[in-house]
């Protein structure tokens, strides 16, 4: 293409445009940083310094003081294992149902995509909802973070779209070979939905990861708690490491570098996966625009 | 005569060739039928059963007397929540938070949008871009938790700036005045950049031609956004503008949930959480769900309608 000439206006829109745009981003991140840096700072350095990014003296102190209790071990593994767990489970019933609502030759597939839609549209809500959990006695037991949330409707048909797309081809020779349905999705739409698989589990493990609504809904036992329930109580109700009260009995409030590692703790997992997120999300999130 | 007795035959029959072959791709797909099944199941139960449920806003409902057990009470609920004080109360809110969402946040992704489409440098612009999709990845605990310990009064690095620049100190956190202003660039930081992506994807459909065109005729920058890129985009602003609307009355429980408190109830209470404390904390059932059925119905009725006001426009709209 040859080189154009740039006019003058065209200069200043393009100098406005890169400074408002970083300015946006540093904007976005900064709080982050802030608190990565103080969870690593001194508290007398914290009472020192006001606008504190990188701190100078670099301690763990705070990370000490909330791995000293057996509390954020017990909330970190129940996240984990929700996470992972929960993961697997909303994967292989999501597939199931995408894969078998992908069908365009299915009798009653409109009606079934019409049922799925409409949960969108309108819902029980939180009471009815809440005494469905409660009688198919899930109640105080982890699978409450799970069963009720098995298959997101978005999720499904991001998936459902994607498996639409791929070449009719392929199923129809693996067919004439004598492959029933569930080795088809298995042996041959499986492998090469992989993109699309990846994208689905990252969103399902990053909101099981971040799972607190439902843990204040239906879990009354401390002792089951996530990690966000604990950093709720520990950033502003500032009284999560109480809960364990043979290794605290008279704890002292957590420091603000204690809170700011809290949050870091809740956080990082997170922010290992964005990587992989940000390779597949962006194109995950555009199946989900296209309409089924 | 004759005739129709053939054509009511002949429809019979295709009725019946259509029925058995209607049978024959079930019986050939029962494999995907079964495959549907426990999805099938689960929001039978989990979405399908709780909208069963909501009759119970019609109950008095008890606990160990069940669905079926349970006194019928007519609207009562329905009228004890309009007669309610607190009723236009929370009504306000929820209608302000909305409003905040559709005329203050909804057009930020669009502008951002547009602003990286200006970008030439791929590496700046992708650089933005995984900047600005982070927070949308932290959960409201996160962002809440993050906001309490910037703004709290002792400590709090914005509170130490406006000192630093002979301002007084503000108690953001419990103040009502600050409550919409925190609630919605809470919603912009954690969603305005994620937001931009669909928006994005719409624009590169556009022919790089257009733009050609445009410039020989001496189109500048912002001309080329009006004339070209926003046309372009067009329907997808209508479609994530009704999906909004839709979810009018989901303003994020959790969020606002974390954000309540005693001093700033009057503005930051809304339907959900008044459900949440009525129903779960107080244990009105009936009363609550009435509440919820309120609100979920208006917001199936505002989406019902933005499509077709939509449609009336020759929009798409979703469905």
């Amino acid at each position: 293409m040859a080189k154009q000439q740039i006019s003058a206006g065209s200069r200043v829109f393009d100098f406005f445009n890169y400074f408002l745009l970083a300015l946006l981003a540093l904007i976005t991140i900064l709080p982050f940083i802030h608190v990565v840096g103080s969870s690593f700072a001194t508290s007398a350095e914290i009472a020192r310094t006001k606008f504190l990014l990188f701190p100078t003296e670099f301690s763990l102190q705070a990370y000490k003081y909330i791995f000293s209790t057996g509390t954020i071990f017990r909330a970190l593994g129940v996240s984990v294992m929700v996470t992972i767990g929960g993961t697997i489970w909303s994967m292989f019933f999501s597939v199931l149902t995408a894969y078998g609502l992908s069908r365009r030759d299915l009798v009653g597939r409109r009606t079934l995509n019409f049922l799925i839609v409409f949960t969108l549209l309108f819902n029980g809500g939180m009471i009815p909802t809440f005494l469905v959990v409660q009688q198919t006695g899930l109640l105080d037991s982890l699978w409450a973070l799970v069963i009720p949330v098995t298959i997101n409707a978005f999720n499904m048909i991001i998936l459902r779209s994607f498996f639409m797309n791929l070449p009719q081809g392929l199923e129809e020779s693996a067919k004439i070979d004598g492959a029933n349905d569930f080795s088809i999705l298995f042996r041959i739409v499986l492998p090469i939905s992989l993109p699309a698989i990846a994208t689905i589990s990252l969103f399902y493990a990053v909101t099981y990861w971040n799972t607190y609504m439902h843990a204040i809904l239906y879990l009354a036992d401390a002792d089951k708690w996530p990690v966000q329930v604990l950093l709720r109580q520990i950033v502003v109700l500032a009284s999560g490491m109480n809960y364990d009260a043979e290794s605290y009995t008279d704890a002292p409030p957590p420091e603000v570098t204690v809170k700011m590692a809290t949050i870091v703790v809740a956080t990082v997992p997170v922010l290992l996966v964005y990587p992989f997120l940000q390779k597949y999300f962006a194109k995950g999130a555009l199946l989900g625009s296209v309409k089924g | 005569m004759e005739t129709t007795t053939v054509t009511v035959k002949e429809q019979k029959r295709i009725k019946k060739l259509k029925r058995s072959e209607t049978w024959r791709n079930i019986k050939k797909n029962k494999l995907i039928y079964l495959m549907i099944l426990p999805g099938f199941i689960y929001f039978l139960i989990y979405k399908y059963l709780p909208m069963y449920g909501l009759i119970i806003s019609f109950q008095d409902y008890k606990p160990y007397k069940g669905v079926m057990g349970s006194e019928w009470v007519g609207l009562e609920h329905f009228q004890r929540l309009f007669a309610s004080s607190e009723f236009w109360m929370i009504f306000k809110n929820t209608l302000m938070l909305f409003g905040l969402q559709i005329f203050i946040f909804f057009p930020i992704p669009i502008i951002i949008s547009l602003m990286l489409n200006e970008v030439r440098h791929q590496f700046f612009k992708r650089s933005v871009q995984t900047l600005i999709y982070i927070p949308h990845f932290m959960s409201w605990v996160v962002i809440v938790s993050i906001s309490y310990v910037l703004l709290t009064l002792d400590g709090g690095i914005v509170n130490a700036i406006l000192e630093t620049l002979g301002f007084s100190k503000v108690n953001f956190l419990l103040n009502e005045e600050w409550f919409r202003p925190m609630y919605i660039l809470q919603v912009i930081w954690r969603e305005a950049g994620w937001g931009t992506i669909i928006f994005l994807a719409a624009i590169t459909a556009v022919d790089p031609q257009l733009y050609e065109a445009a410039r020989m005729d001496g189109a500048n920058r912002f001309r080329q956004m009006w004339h070209i890129t926003i046309p372009a985009i067009r329907n997808v602003i209508i479609v994530l503008l009704i999906l909004k609307i839709g979810d009018v009355l989901e303003l994020g429980f959790e969020h606002v949930y974390l954000l309540l408190n005693s001093s700033n109830r009057n503005v930051a209470e809304i339907f959900d959480t008044y459900v949440y404390v009525a129903g779960l904390q107080q244990g009105q059932f009936s009363y609550s769900t009435a509440v919820g059925f309120f609100k979920g119905g208006v917001g199936l009725i505002m989406v019902v309608f933005a499509n077709w006001l939509a449609k009336k426009f020759n929009e798409e709209g979703i469905y």
